[in-house]
Parts: structure tokens; C-alpha cells; sequence
């Protein structure tokens, strides 16, 4: 039941009166999910909590002492992490001298660089950094998430899954997803055994579509180490943190923990990626009392602290929870510029599924979405939302054409690049074709060519065949006994003719040798060439600098396939046949039933057919006809000196003898107009052309012989379509591009007879 | 030449001749003409000790001491086998070591694998796990129900 029903509404039984607009409106996708008043207590409030601390902060003798509430003998296991490690002494005195306002300002102003926000970053507290974030407005926020991105260029993460583990067709979604110039593809699985096989299949999809693709699968970390350990991935993104202790250890860690596994991971060569987000404290019951965006500072904190390059937040898997309470995007977005702030490399969400409403999704996203982050989503499904086992995807195959059209309209790189369907149906199979060859190598159970067809152009996983998956099992528990390692792999591919793809891996191996991608914000391209913060920052200083799409990346990103040359779509009517012949100059006539067809300047001549179809001698005759039928005498005229149809009928009324014309242009919008009228009003206007049938006309010429003998006329009847509009306004405007081209200036109007 | 953090980066790129792998290979003898001829093994493809030192030099260099600390542990770690990192993960997890057992492993850090950065680590987790009543022995008493 709504708030502030009224006591006026008239009850029956079945409850108080409905206006059916808002029983409409409830049914739309948007309000299958719950809106909430805040409910601090539990954590359910994304700014201000009741507990959320005054910051403050205290260094004795060198020593962080006070954090925001606590002293030292107070501090969890967090404050502890912080204190050590996530503070720089040197910076704290001056940090403090600065009120919110200033720094605020500062993170907006072009003028203040971004090293220098980081560096004051470095003396600010948690509940210090959430208060000053928190006093920016959206675009405000989205404006210094601009400036504060990590590396100079913003790319994108994809998500590889399907849920029959198929290998060739993740190896088919890997190889779109990286030629499609996505920087990182993650895969995961529905049972944990299969992580080797999965693992494999996308480093092998994914160096087919491009080298220099980093890979990960989202697994357990005794599991996850162990496959980067063979050289199966080459990056991680499981590493988990919370705001709060409980939280933190009902996860099975402490920060102590999770930082040595960081360390673990660079010491085998693999790239390091935190994940936080807000919600996921009050979700695992331990909010304590604090908002959303207080907790996802002390986490980001944190992981800057536990020396990890960067970290994948913004809500993440409680997206829907954050965006339940007022303030929900703005959180999540403040969350992600905090996180830049501290000088991490940002994977900023926007994987699972935020809204059931598009319209939301999309509002969401543009959060990130136009300022640019590390990675816009740390997780575009590639495939369709039915395969993908990180719970749907916010965006999926589906919904392709329409990120490749937003980055169009703003200009913007949202790291997705249009791709030709046979560039896809060949990439895909290219990939499939090479984890066939790589499990025939290794004896696994093979991959059967119907399998890599199907990955090639199916829809989804549905369109595979089943596979012995006991046997796939077996194979991927041999992958880990046996020690295959991706030097393993490029070498079968090598073998079985696949060399450009072995070496590709082999690349991927030799990246991990220099561990050049360990730094803040590395990724890699189809050199081999490194771009991070460190190589390749992002110095954005104002309008005109930092990275802009422009040059040959923006007509890479703006040429879609689909996208329509415009020249050829005017390309002339076949004009086989003349359909009319100009007599002489018209003249005004005297008979009382005259009545006027004034045809635009190109009519039945250089085009032939209405926006509707209509063959424009077919439109002549219903006019003639209708006209005919109502008693009226039909006189055929082009008007030359004007395009528009207010003019063209009014200059045909003026030659009328009854005073009445029907003017049309060679689009087919109508009007019926009469000669003591002001041109730009008239008797009965057809806007909607692409609606109007040839019965139309016959009615319309049947009004107009109507108006001519006095009597009295109701309107033509019409159909409106809203979508019109948007649907033919391109053609719209180049039809009447060539009519208004094929003016004659003060050219009289002539006499036409259908030829 | 000297090793310059600042300009140094990418190392892949710019300091080729900085970069060997555990068998001493350099970065252009990585091919597949090698990996056919039988002399690369797995065990050669990762970042050595001295490698990651360099990537933490680059860290510290554009001011992310953090991250040049957590690179230097991960220089230390390189000589830990793969199977007594996870060990030592386990033991760091909540509730599962002593502080006796943590002060172990640290010891064993520091004296068979010569890593004095994650040693000193490990035991200052051990003490915050006292503190924070997050190391085994309190782990049965932490569990009981208090209501």
C-alpha cells in the first residue's frame, strides 16, 4: 500500500480505488525491487551513519595512536592494519591543516594535480577521507574520478562463463572478448574441479583473439595460487575485504592474512587486485552501526595499506542492496573516486546486476562510465545473461550494440571495440579450433568439430552438445597432478599449427618473468608493450588534456558495423521511367470546382516513392481519384521555387480556382490548404507520412474536393506512431535534403499531366 | 648502466639486460624455438628475487611505498616453495595458529629463507591476533556463546 493514501479515494471491498496509472506503473520491471527508508543500525544508510566516527587522528613519537575514534588499545585488527601501515606520518601535520572544503575543491580543481591529492591522501583517516568525498555532488565526483584515474587510457574487463563449462565455447567467448580489445577476461566456475580446464580454455581463447590479454579465474586461493603457480592465469581479483572485524573474519581473513597472499601472488608473477564494496558488511550482519561509504573507506584504506596495486569496488555483488537506500549511486560512485584517490587502479563494478530497469542500469553506469575508469565493469558478460555464472551480468551480449552506441554518442571509450560478424564468427572459431587441438593433445576427451561450430555460432550454451563431464572432471584433475603448465600448452599449440597463438602464451609467460604488469593500473596490448601508472599516467590538468577519444581510436569506436553510409541511402529512385510530364506554366484557373495538387520540386521526378513506400504515381492517382469521387475537378502542378509544404500547398491554393490545393512533398507529408490562409496554417496537415496509405490519399482528396464545393468535411482519420519520428527522421532529412536540392529559385510552378 | 626506478619502467622494455629468469635466461631466449629445443621449463617463467626488488624500487620511486613493501615480501617469498606459502596463508587465516606456532613460521622465515620483511610481518600479526583474541588457542573460547 502506498504512503498517503487519501481518505477521499472512494473503498470497496477490494480495497481503496486505483488509478490505473500507478497500477501501470507498478507493474513496470523497475519496481520488482524494494526500496527502503535508511535503517542505520544495520547499516543500511549510505552516508552519515550513527556510528560512523568523528575523524581524528593522533601520531605520538612517529607512532599512529588515534584513528578516528579509537585509541590504540581500542583498535581492531583494521585500525591496527591502518595505523601501521596505511598512514604516512610525514604527511598527516599538513593534511590536517586542510579543512573538507579545501581538499574538496582540490580534488575539482584542474589546476591541483593529481599527485598531490594522492600524496595529502596518504595523511587522511578513513572516516577523514569518506566526510570530504562525500561533500561532492555527482558531478563533481564523476569530474574528479576523471582526473583521478590511475593510468592515462580507461579500458575494460570481460567475463567468460557459460554453464555447461563447455571449453570450446570459452574458449570461442574469450577469443571475442579479446578482440573485441578487452583488457582482462575473468572466468569462474559452477564446480570448483573444472577451474584448470576453465582457466585454460580462456588463456587459450583469449591470446587467439589478442595477445597480451591478462586472465584470471575467480576460485578459492589455495586453488586460484595454484593455477597462476602453472601459468594458467595471470591475474587475481578474489581478494576480499570489509569494513568491519567480525565481517572481515567471518570471511576467513584478517588484513594480515590477506596481504601476505598479495605478496604470494606477485612472488609467483601474478598481477593483484583487491575487492571491496558497500553493502557487504550490513549483508554479513556487521555494519556496526556505520554507512556504507564510511566502511568502504576503511577498506580501501586498508588496501592500499596492504601495498595491493589496485582494487575492484563500487558495491560489486551488493549493488542492488546499496541501491536500495537513498543516495545508492552516489555512493557507489564515491566509493570508486575514493579509491582512485588513493592512487589505486579501480575496477569500478558494474558487473552484476544493478536494477531490473535498463533506464536505472544505464543512469548508473554512467557514473563511471564517463569519467573513465581502470576498468569500467570489472566484468562485461560477453556471452548472453543465461551463461553467466557471476550472477547475470549488468551487461551482456545482448545489450552489445547499445554500449558500442553510448560510446558513440558521447565520444567516450568504454573499451569495447565494434567487431564485423565475420570478424567474430573468426575469431571464434579460431579459438575454439585451438583448445581443440590443445585437448586432443593432451588426450583430454576431445572436443568434437559440432562442438567448436556451435561455439562459433551459437547462442549459447544450449546450442553445445553435452559433454562427458565426469571425463572433463578427470582430465582437469590431471591438469593439476601432472603439472601442465602454460608452457605446456603453447607448446601443444605450436605443434598442432598454432604457433602464432603459442606464442602469444609464451608472451604471457615472459610478461611474468619481468613483472612489469605487478605496478599500479598495468595493462598489456598486442605489442607485448606494458601501459601503467608508472609508464602511462594520467596527467589530466583541464580541458584538452589527459586521454580524450579522438584520432584513430574514435573512428574505430564510432564506425559500427550497422552504421549506414549516408550517401548511399539517398542514392536516387530508379527513374526508369517518367511518371510525369511538365505541360506548361500553371496558370490561375477560374472554375469553382479547380482544385489543386501542388507536387514539391522532385516529386515523380529525381524520387519516385513516399518515406512510406509509396510509389508517388500511385499517390497522383488515389488524389485524383478521391478527388474525382467527392465532385471536384483535379489539376496536377509542381511547385519549384520551395521544399516546404506549408509553401507548396499554399502557392497551389493561390492558383486554385476554388481556392483549395493539396500540397505534397516528395517524402509524402501532405496538407490541404486554402488561399486566404496564412502559409504556415492550413485545413488539414499529414505529418505522419510514413503512416499515411494509399486510401489515405483517397481520402485526403476527397476532404479537399470537400472543402472546395463547401461542404461540410470531418478530418481524414490518421494513425499516429511515436517512434516515427526516431525510426525514419534520418531519411526524413535526407529526402528532404534532395527535394530542397532540386529547387528552382523563382521558378514558376508548371502543369503536369501523369505521363 | 645503473638502475634508475624513475625512468626505468617498463624493465620488460627498457632494461632487458636487468632481467634474467631463476636459470639465468634472459628475456629474448624465452622463444618457441627454445621451448621447442626443450630448454625452457615452467619453473623458469616467473620474476626472480632480484626482478621484483627492481619492480619495488619502481613502486617507491612514483611514492607507492606500500606496494613496494608488499612487492619486497613478495621478493622474499620467491625462495618459500609453493606448497609452504600456502601454509603459512593458512596459518595467518583467523583462529588458526598460536602464537607460539606464528612466532615459528617467522623464525623459519627469517633464518631458512632469508625473508626478514615477512618474518617481522608474521609477528607482528601474531601479536594483533592476541590483542584481537584471533589466534587458536582463544578460538574455542571466542566460539562459545555468550547469551
Amino acid at each position: 500500500m502506498p504512503r498517503g493514501t487519501s481518505s477521499r479515494r472512494p473503498v470497496s471491498a477490494a480495497g481503496p480505488r486505483r488509478s490505473k496509472r500507478f497500477v501501470e506503473r507498478e507493474r513496470r520491471e523497475l519496481r520488482r525491487e524494494l526500496l527502503i527508508t535508511p535503517y542505520p543500525e544495520l547499516g543500511l544508510v549510505a552516508f552519515e551513519g550513527p556510528n560512523d566516527p568523528e575523524p581524528g587522528l593522533r601520531i605520538e613519537k612517529g607512532r599512529v595512536v588515534f584513528i578516528d575514534g579509537r585509541g590504540e588499545d581500542e583498535f581492531d585488527a583494521l585500525d591496527h592494519f591502518i595505523a601501521r601501515y596505511g598512514l604516512d606520518v610525514d604527511v598527516v601535520a599538513e593534511a590536517a591543516g586542510l579543512d573538507d572544503r579545501q581538499l574538496a575543491h582540490g580534488l575539482v580543481d584542474v589546476d591541483v594535480p593529481r599527485d598531490e591529492l594522492v600524496r595529502l591522501s596518504r595523511g587522511l583517516t578513513p572516516a577523514r577521507l569518506a566526510r570530504v568525498i562525500a561533500s561532492l555532488d555527482p558531478v563533481e565526483m564523476m569530474f574528479a574520478l576523471k582526473k583521478l584515474r590511475a593510468r592515462r587510457a580507461p579500458a575494460n574487463q570481460a567475463h567468460v562463463t557459460n554453464l555447461k563449462e563447455n571449453p570450446a565455447l570459452l574458449a570461442a567467448d574469450a577469443a571475442e572478448a579479446a578482440a573485441r580489445g578487452f583488457a582482462e577476461i575473468e572466468t569462474t566456475v559452477g564446480v570448483s574441479r573444472y577451474a584448470p580446464l576453465n582457466a585454460m580454455a580462456v588463456l587459450v581463447g583469449s591470446q587467439t583473439g589478442r595477445s597480451g590479454v591478462l586472465t584470471q579465474c575467480a576460485i578459492e586461493e589455495h586453488r586460484s595460487l595454484q593455477l597462476a603457480i602453472q601459468g594458467m592465469t595471470t591475474y587475481a581479483e578474489t581478494l576480499s575485504v570489509y569494513g568491519t572485524e567480525p565481517v572481515f573474519v567471518d570471511g576467513d581473513d584478517t588484513p594480515w592474512s590477506k596481504a601476505f597472499l598479495a605478496s604470494a601472488y606477485a612472488s609467483r608473477g601474478i598481477k593483484v587486485r583487491f575487492t571491496s564494496g558497500g553493502g557487504s558488511e550490513a549483508l554479513m550482519g556487521h555494519a556496526q552501526g556505520c554507512s556504507m561509504l564510511y566502511l568502504e573507506a576503511r577498506c580501501l584504506s586498508l588496501v592500499r595499506a596492504a601495498g595491493s596495486q589496485g582494487v575492484q569496488n563500487g558495491s560489486i555483488s551488493c549493488v542492488a542492496l546499496v541501491m536500495s537506500v537513498p543516495g545508492g549511486s552516489r555512493e557507489i560512485l564515491a566509493e570508486n573516486v575514493l579509491a582512485a584517490w588513493l592512487d589505486l587502479e579501480v575496477a569500478s563494478g558494474n558487473d552484476a546486476i544493478a536494477s531490473h530497469s535498463p533506464t536505472r542500469r544505464a543512469a548508473k553506469l554512467m557514473g563511471q562510465f564517463l569519467p573513465g575508469t581502470d576498468f569500467v565493469t570489472s566484468g562485461w558478460s560477453v556471452m548472453p545473461r543465461y551463461d553467466n555464472m557471476f550472477g547475470g551480468g549488468n551487461y551482456d551480449s545482448d545489450d552489445l550494440d547499445e554500449w558500442l552506441t553510448m560510446q558513440r554518442d558521447w565520444q567516450v571509450d568504454g573499451g569495447i571495440e565494434p567487431l564485423t560478424e565475420e570478424q567474430v564468427v573468426d575469431v571464434r572459431e579460431r579459438g575454439a579450433r585451438a583448445i581443440q587441438a590443445v585437448f586432443a593433445a593432451f588426450g583430454f576427451p576431445a572436443i568434437a568439430d559440432e562442438e567448436v561450430e556451435a561455439a562459433t555460432y551459437g547462442l549459447d550454451s544450449r546450442d553445445l552438445p553435452d559433454r562427458d563431464r565426469a571425463a572433463d572432471v578427470a582430465a582437469a584433475d590431471r591438469v593439476l597432478a601432472e603439472g601442465i603448465s602454460g608452457l605446456d600448452v603453447a607448446r601443444e599449440l605450436d605443434r598442432h599449427g598454432f604457433s602464432e597463438v603459442a606464442e602469444a602464451i609464451l608472451g604471457m609467460q615472459r610478461q611474468r618473468v619481468s613483472g612489469d604488469y605487478l605496478q599500479t593500473s598495468a595493462i598489456i596490448d598486442a605489442t607485448g608493450a606494458v601501459s601503467a601508472a608508472a609508464n602511462d599516467p594520467n596527467l589530466y590538468s583541464g580541458p584538452g588534456t589527459g586521454y580524450r577519444l579522438e584520432g584513430e581510436r574514435w573512428e574505430q569506436l564510432q564506425r559500427l558495423p550497422h552504421e549506414l553510409d549516408a550517401r548511399a541511402l539517398e542514392g536516387p529512385d530508379a527513374a526508369d521511367q517518367a511518371v510525369v510530364a511538365e505541360t506548361e506554366v500553371a496558370g490561375i484557373a477560374d472554375r469553382a470546382d479547380d482544385v489543386v495538387i501542388a507536387v514539391g520540386p522532385a516529386f515523380a521526378d529525381h524520387l519516385r516513392t513516399t518515406i512510406g513506400g509509396l510509389a508517388h504515381r500511385d499517390v497522383l492517382q488515389a488524389l485524383l481519384e478521391g478527388i474525382r469521387e467527392a465532385g471536384g475537378r483535379p489539376r496536377l502542378v509542381r511547385v519549384r521555387h520551395s521544399s516546404d509544404v506549408a509553401f507548396i500547398g499554399h502557392h497551389g491554393a493561390g492558383l486554385s480556382g476554388s481556392g483549395v490545393a493539396i500540397g505534397v512533398q516528395s517524402k509524402g507529408t501532405t496538407v490541404i490548404h486554402r488561399a486566404d490562409l496564412q502559409p504556415l496554417d492550413n485545413l488539414e496537415l499529414f505529418g505522419m507520412a510514413p503512416s499515411l496509405t494509399l486510401d489515405s490519399y483517397r481520402a485526403i482528396g476527397r476532404n479537399a474536393s470537400g472543402y472546395a464545393l463547401g461542404r461540410s468535411v470531418g478530418p481524414v482519420p490518421t494513425v499516429m506512431d511515436n517512434f516515427a519520428r526516431a525510426k525514419l527522421i534520418v531519411r526524413t532529412t535526407l529526402l528532404h535534403a534532395q527535394e530542397t536540392a532540386a529547387i528552382v529559385p523563382g521558378a514558376p510552378a508548371v502543369e503536369l499531366e501523369l505521363a | 648502466m645503473a638502475f634508475d626506478p624513475t625512468t626505468d619502467y617498463p624493465l620488460g622494455t627498457q632494461r632487458p639486460d636487468l632481467i634474467r629468469t631463476p636459470g639465468g635466461l634472459s628475456l629474448e631466449e624465452l622463444t618457441l624455438d627454445a621451448l621447442r629445443a626443450g630448454r625452457l621449463g615452467p619453473e623458469e617463467m616467473r620474476a626472480t628475487a632480484e626482478t621484483l626488488g627492481l619492480q619495488s624500487q619502481v613502486a617507491e620511486a612514483a611514492g607507492r611505498d606500500q606496494l613496494g613493501a608488499n612487492l619486497a615480501r613478495a621478493a622474499e617469498l620467491t625462495a618459500v616453495p609453493d606448497d609452504l606459502v600456502l601454509e603459512i596463508y593458512t596459518a595467518l587465516r583467523p583462529h588458526r595458529s598460536t602464537g607460539a606456532e606464528l612466532d615459528a613460521w617467522a623464525e623459519r622465515l627469517e633464518l631458512e629463507f632469508a625473508a626478514p620483511l615477512t618474518a617481522a610481518f608474521v609477528r607482528e600479526a601474531g601479536a594483533v591476533y592476541a590483542a584481537r583474541d584471533l589466534l587458536s588457542s582463544s578460538s574455542e573460547r571466542s566460539r562459545t556463546p555468550t547469551v
